[in-house]
């Protein structure tokens, strides 16, 4: 079986020589912290949810505009949601936004930095217990 | 709770040598952080004399909403309680055959578990010091039976050491005690603790931990007749011809320290996991059922409060029905609200600046759970374990065998993942199904040729998706504790909160019970005085 994938991926290779196609982009950066962290509230689509309480979406959001807004809720937290600063890295942190600002709707072209979080981002909380 | 299953450092193997000889200075400290010490049950309020005609609407048919309504009914208020779920008990809950769950984002499952089967989504197992929440349980006919959390036949499997394979709980634990007695026996010989004990002291404690580690006369923790009758024989005892037991090799004390055993051991120290613990008979939910009978036809089920508000000498509670979309107002002279913060940050509440900031101040932890049942107990019939928990280093933590209906016939189901952390927000992004194949898949290192092979089916609970929660527990900090606790407990004008987020039990539900006893006894005080 071995062998023969390996004869069906020497017939495979001159095709692509000829047409060399196009490689995939490489996968943003935050889309990995987004899907590890971030959907398992505001969901894969972003679209959040509704029950006694609202999941707000990040899709099409309004309120990423501005930068500062999200550095302070991913690092401070805001109602439900817990602060990351500290179990993130200042520089998932900013991969997370800029991967949010520029997908699912959102097309904000500034960028966030790992310095911006570090000078705008809220301190993680003193003896707090990040899981409850 | 095992964060992870790193290698120990010098002082983390001290904290748990401290823990197993009872230091003093460590219980002192665990004193001061109110960890050792049980939780406050003087016994059930006994309120009465209500001013006739005094209405209470009870936000919220969780243990504390249920208790507070049934309180302050005996003690002659009319109560109302409004519910968001079709179902009393809240986080209080379990998942039977049978049973539709569906979470934010709009996943659906239809639980397929045999008759008697079920997950405990949230609680799961009751201390013993929680005398609130055992009154109860006795007073409303809840019927317990042991919850086994400890099982030393149960397994460990780390990626750090064995080469990843399980282990038996029973042989680590021995190999820890027995190595540590045989070192701290050699500092003895070295004089190692001459400053800070006597001579005869010292003497004293060898001896001791000749016996507690299971030593030799050399003072050596060995391959021995000692050592088998704690880790277990190589060739067990027996009757006839064949009866006499072969020891088994004890394993270096390397691969014991990258075990994470010790971890393990001490979390069994905690006052939260000590023997005995508790089950209700028929699943957690059965709590919840149990109030709700003594709050029968308070509870309005299906509404989402949207507002409330305390204009007008009165307390008057906007909510929707979710089933019909109709909007109503509920009026009372008093408010017992039970809603988690998560939630109730995003409803309209008159009420004072402080108790504003406070709902707003406390976040929510998060925390997945599946369930997985399979044709057969193969884990009692061919391993003999009855009940208990298999600790791993991967995302599910542990497995958790059934401590119900031990030793029959059918199907059965395990908890196949509690996670924790990192681990937590990872499972909750998963789609239902992906969340109970990788349970499935991660659980089998510990019965390989069974595990997939046995399984019928699963249920799982990602609290951050949970409708009626948002999350998991309330998280309080220090620095929250101290900037607005105290601010949420009080009284609001007509207003009080309860549920174990106004506690110093969070996340228990002794929590949710010792809070809204002082809440209802305090609110029941203000109401007589006005």
């Amino acid at each position: 079986m071995r062998f023969v994938l390996f004869a069906a991926a020497l017939l495979a290779a001159p095709a692509l020589a000829q047409k060399p196609a196009k490689a995939p982009p490489p996968p943003h950066p935050g889309a990995e912290v987004y899907q590890n962290v971030c959907q398992a509230c505001h969901m894969a689509n972003a679209l959040g949810g509704v029950g006694a309480g609202k999941i707000p979406a990040l899709a099409k959001n309004g309120a990423l505009e501005a930068a500062g807004y999200p550095i302070m809720v991913v690092t401070g937290g805001k109602g439900a949601m817990p602060w990351f600063r500290g179990s993130l890295t200042d520089t998932q942190i900013a991969d997370v936004i800029n991967y949010v600002r520029s997908n699912f709707g959102n097309k904000y072209k500034d960028k966030v930095t790992p310095a911006m979080i570090a000078e705008q981002g809220l301190p993680a909380p003193r003896g707090g217990n990040r899981e409850g | 709770m095992i964060r992870n299953m790193q290698g120990p450092t010098r002082r983390e193997v001290l904290h748990a040598i401290g823990m197993m000889a009872g230091t003093a200075v460590l219980y002192q400290a665990m004193e001061a952080l109110g960890h050792a010490k049980e939780t406050q049950f003087a016994g059930p309020p006994n309120l009465s004399g209500a001013r006739p005609g005094a209405r209470v609407v009870v936000l919220g048919a969780g243990l504390a909403g249920m208790l507070a309504a049934y309180e302050l009914a005996k003690a002659g208020y009319q109560v109302q309680i409004l519910e968001y779920n079709n179902r009393p008990g809240g986080r209080n809950w379990s998942l039977y055959g049978g049973d539709t769950y569906t979470e934010l984002g709009g996943a659906t499952q239809k639980v397929g578990f045999a008759d008697g089967n079920y997950l405990n989504p949230g609680p799961w197992r009751i201390p013993y010091h929680h005398r609130a929440l055992l009154h109860y349980c006795k007073a409303f006919g809840v019927a317990l039976e042991p919850f086994i959390q400890m099982n030393q036949q149960a397994l460990v499997q780390s990626s750090k050491a064995f080469g990843g394979k399980p282990m038996r709980y029973r042989e680590l634990h021995a190999d820890w005690d027995g190595n540590v007695a045989e070192l701290l026996s050699k500092a003895i010989d070295n004089r190692g603790l001459d400053s800070v004990m006597t001579r005869d002291d010292a003497d004293r404690l060898r001896l001791a931990l000749r016996d507690w580690g299971a030593l030799d006369q050399n003072f050596k923790y060995t391959k021995n007749y000692r050592s088998s009758r704690r880790r277990g024989f190589e060739r067990a005892q027996g009757g006839g011809v064949l009866g006499e037991p072969i020891p088994s090799d004890v394993y270096p004390f390397k691969d014991i320290l990258d075990s994470g055993i010790w971890r393990i051991v001490s979390q069994h120290m905690s006052i939260d996991h000590q023997h005995a613990m508790f089950q209700p008979v028929g699943g957690m939910g059965m709590i919840g059922r149990g109030f709700a009978k003594q709050v029968e036809g308070k509870i309005k089920y299906n509404q989402k409060v949207t507002a409330i508000s305390q204009q007008g000498g009165k307390v008057t509670v906007t909510h929707t029905d979710t089933g019909t979309g109709v909007t109503g107002t509920t009026e009372a002279d008093y408010c017992v609200c039970t809603i988690p913060l998560g939630v109730l940050s995003q409803i309209d509440v008159d009420c004072s600046p402080g108790l504003d900031a406070a709902i707003r101040a406390v976040p929510y932890s998060n925390s997945v759970k599946v369930g997985l049942e399979f044709k057969r107990r193969f884990w009692e019939e061919e391993e003999a374990i009855y009940g208990g928990i298999s600790f791993t280093d991967r995302e599910i933590s542990m497995i958790s065998y059934p401590s119900g209906k031990l030793h029959s016939d059918g199907p059965a189901v395990i908890l196949g993942a509690y996670t924790f952390g990192p681990a937590s927000y990872k499972f909750a992004g998963m789609t239902p199904e992906e969340r109970i194949q990788r349970a499935l898949e991660q659980g089998s290192v510990f019965h390989p040729g069974r595990y997939k092979e046995e399984f019928i089916g699963g249920a799982t609970v990602a609290w951050s998706r949970v409708p009626f929660t948002l999350g998991c527990c309330a998280m309080w900090n220090e620095e929250t504790r101290k900037e607005h606790y105290q601010t949420l407990c009080a009284v609001d004008n007509r207003l009080v909160l309860a549920g174990e987020h106004a506690s110093y039990v969070g996340c228990w539900m002794e929590g949710a019970i010792l809070s809204s006893l002082d809440a209802v006894t305090r609110l029941h005080k203000r109401a007589l005085e006005a």
